[in-house]
């Protein structure tokens, strides 16, 4: 159900400063009430009731994330946010950065009190680097008024906001490449356990949370938790609020706009994307992110059981399905970030595939050999298909190189590799065949609508 | 001949080891720093972070290699990153490197004989809702046109 709301947006229109944020949303009077007049037990218990789903991708409730950090008799916490923003087709947290950084740094004040820690690092790659000066800004001015520094609100808890930048490593989103990168090594993926609760940033307990994530933090708490949740459509399997949704791709008006969690991708082409380009038919979307495995405008739900929580849409198409983690998992793909990807019906999806592919062999770490030979392989297979010089054996080729992936890495960037070729090459197996045997040719090829 | 930063950027860096716990965290940054001064990171710069934070040059040097936007050799006076990945490519990416190709003279991954644009190609930018674009620079150019493309690069050849 399409239901705009704007506690996170109300702001981009109005300004970025935090006297606009102060006067037009209530700003800082969550943080201003937490730490005044709750404990960390307490917020962390009110946190869970919110029911916010990670929006970095995985879907992990943010609450019970936090309850994981145990005050350590030696070591002091860290919470790190990650706006990396680097899953392509995801293109959400900038405009947070942009055009509301106070609600980033107020939710990071809730965050450290509700984990205990005294800092904060945002880390934000170092393209974005208006971002940068926005969030730098904000914290500026959230100093100045006192609400950061030894004792924010009157309050005898220090806190510290600092913006840390990347240099151009789409790994650096996975959350222990990230701590590596923050710490000042190569962006490579760590072992775990241990699990950043455990042993994170420099060696201490950290929650990462991404920056979305903790930007809806205040609205929560200002709403109060469980009336936050209420707004989703999906309350009533633990995914709630609201979040923003991007729109981009082969739609009139791409865009970023905030709703109530649960809209159908239908929706979000039709009503706030002002449909297809040249009105032309859907071929697929990709539903959050290149590494959620697309879902063709034919699917349909198949879900027979009545206690299945997709009963209720059997036998209707994925794309009026709403959007949530655990709705998105039972039509066979993920969640991801909430930004859509949307191809119009003349689309070729062997050279998307091989644009996919081409982004991974260039961003695989190198760790796993799987992942890095594996990438390398995809890429350069596809290539060949694509090139006309493949044959069917190449396809065969194509889907043992991203099983042999799946389960065999160090981190959830092989799947994010594996996954969405395995389903190109499902959902699209004719026109793959097609050119293996040669009826199909790159020369007809197109990714653009005219 | 040895690297220093300006007074300036050494401001900075001593404001930037404020921030962690380890000197070793400020090597992105400071390498950030080093790179807007000089453009690339030489020998001369990778000796100067690690005499500066304690760290082996073996190591600022493995953090140089693994990451896309520090320059290990001298590059162009601007540099033009195009996005093509799929969402950009679905909207057109595909004729905006080809665009910057011509207008140019160069191929991607090339620098024009003046020494003045550099020319990339870059995985997405998070603006896949203004597609197609490109940075400039530290600016981002969204929603472009083949107009808009041919002013701003013009602009890059006349600087
Ligand atoms: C390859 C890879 C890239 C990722 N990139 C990002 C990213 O750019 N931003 C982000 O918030 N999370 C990203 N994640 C997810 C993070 O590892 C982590 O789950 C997330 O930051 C946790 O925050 P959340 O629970 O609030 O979603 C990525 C994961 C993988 C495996
Ligand atoms: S799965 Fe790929 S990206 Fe992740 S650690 Fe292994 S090689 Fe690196
Ligand atoms: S694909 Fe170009 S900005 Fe995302």
């Amino acid at each position: 159900m399409l239901r705009r709301t704007d506690y996170l947006t109300k702001v981009y229109a109005l300004g970025h400063s935090l006297e606009v944020y102060e006067r037009q949303v209530q700003g800082y009077q969550a943080a201003r009430k937490v730490l005044l007049t709750m404990t960390r037990e307490h917020v962390v218990d009110e946190a869970k009731k919110a029911n916010i789903r990670g929006r970095g991708g995985a879907g992990f409730p943010m609450g019970i994330k936090w309850s994981f950090m145990r005050p350590h008799p030696t070591k002091p916490a860290y919470l790190v946010i990650n706006a990396d923003e680097g899953e392509p087709g995801t293109h959400k947290d900038r405009t947070l950065m942009e055009l509301n950084p106070h609600s980033i740094i107020e939710g990071c004040i809730i965050g450290c009190y509700a984990i205990g820690a005294n800092v904060a690092y945002i880390y934000v790659r170092d393209e974005l680097h208006l971002s940068k000066e926005r969030l730098w800004g904000a914290i500026k001015e959230a100093r100045a008024k006192g609400y950061l520094g030894k004792t924010p609100f009157g309050k005898n808890y220090p806190i510290e906001v600092h913006v840390h930048t990347g240099a151009g490593a789409y790994i650096c989103g996975e959350e222990t490449s990230l701590l590596n990168s923050l710490e000042g090594r190569r962006g490579e993926p760590r072992l775990k356990p241990p699990f950043p609760a455990q042993a994170g940033a420099f060696g201490c307990p950290t929650t990462v949370n991404n920056l979305e994530t903790i930007a809806t933090v205040p609205a929560a708490f200002m709403l109060g938790c469980e009336n936050y949740s209420k707004l989703s459509a999906l309350h009533h399997i633990g995914d709630g609020g609201v979040r923003l949704y991007g729109i981009n791709g082969h739609v009139k008006k791409p865009c970023v706009v905030e709703l109530a969690v649960g809209p159908t991708i239908n929706e979000l082409i039709y009503d706030i994307g002002g449909g297809i380009l040249g009105d032309k038919p859907l071929m697929c979307v990709i539903p959050g992110g290149s590494s959620t495995p697309l879902l063709r405008a034919d699917e349909v739900v198949n879900a027979p059981d009545e206690k299945s929580p997709l009963h209720a849409w059997h036998g209707k198409s994925v794309m009026d399905v709403p959007l949530g983690v655990d709705t998105m998992r039972g039509v066979g793909t993920m969640l991801g970030t909430c930004c859509i990807t949307v191809m119009a019906e003349g689309t070729d999806p062997v050279l998307a595939m091989l644009n996919l592919m081409q982004f991974y062999h260039h961003e695989s770490c190198g760790q796993c050999t799987p992942c890095r030979e594996g990438s390398a392989w995809l890429d350069r297979t596809v290539q060949k298909l694509y090139d006309g010089q493949g044959t069917t054996d190449d396809i065969a080729l194509l889907a043992d190189l991203a099983n042999n992936i799946m389960g065999n890495t160090l981190c959830a960037f092989g799947e994010g590799t594996a996954m969405p070729a395995l389903a190109f090459l499902k959902k699209y197996r004719k026109e793959f065949e097609a050119y293996a045997t040669g009826a199909r040719t790159k020369a007809q090829a197109r990714l653009t609508v005219d | 001949m040895a690297f220093a930063l300006t007074p300036e950027r050494e401001n900075e860096l001593q404001d930037i080891l404020t921030r962690y716990p380890t000197r070793m965290a400020a090597t992105i940054p400071l390498l950030h720093l080093c790179q807007d001064q000089n453009g690339w990171v030489s020998e001369e710069v990778i000796q100067f972070v690690s005499q500066k934070l304690d760290v082996p040059p073996a190591h600022v040097q493995g953090v140089v290699t693994f990451y896309t936007l520090f320059n290990q050799k001298p590059v162009g006076k601007h540099q033009v990153w195009v996005c093509r990945t799929l969402p950009c490519a679905l909207r057109g990416a595909g004729d905006v490197i080809a665009q910057c190709e011509k207008k140019l003279g160069i191929h991607v991954g090339e620098t024009t004989k003046d020494g003045k644009v550099t020319l990339r190609t870059a995985e997405c930018l998070a603006s896949c809702g203004t597609a197609p674009m490109m940075q400039v620079d530290k600016d981002y150019h969204e929603n472009l046109t083949p107009e808009r493309i041919d002013a701003i690069l013009t602009r890059l050849q006349e600087s």
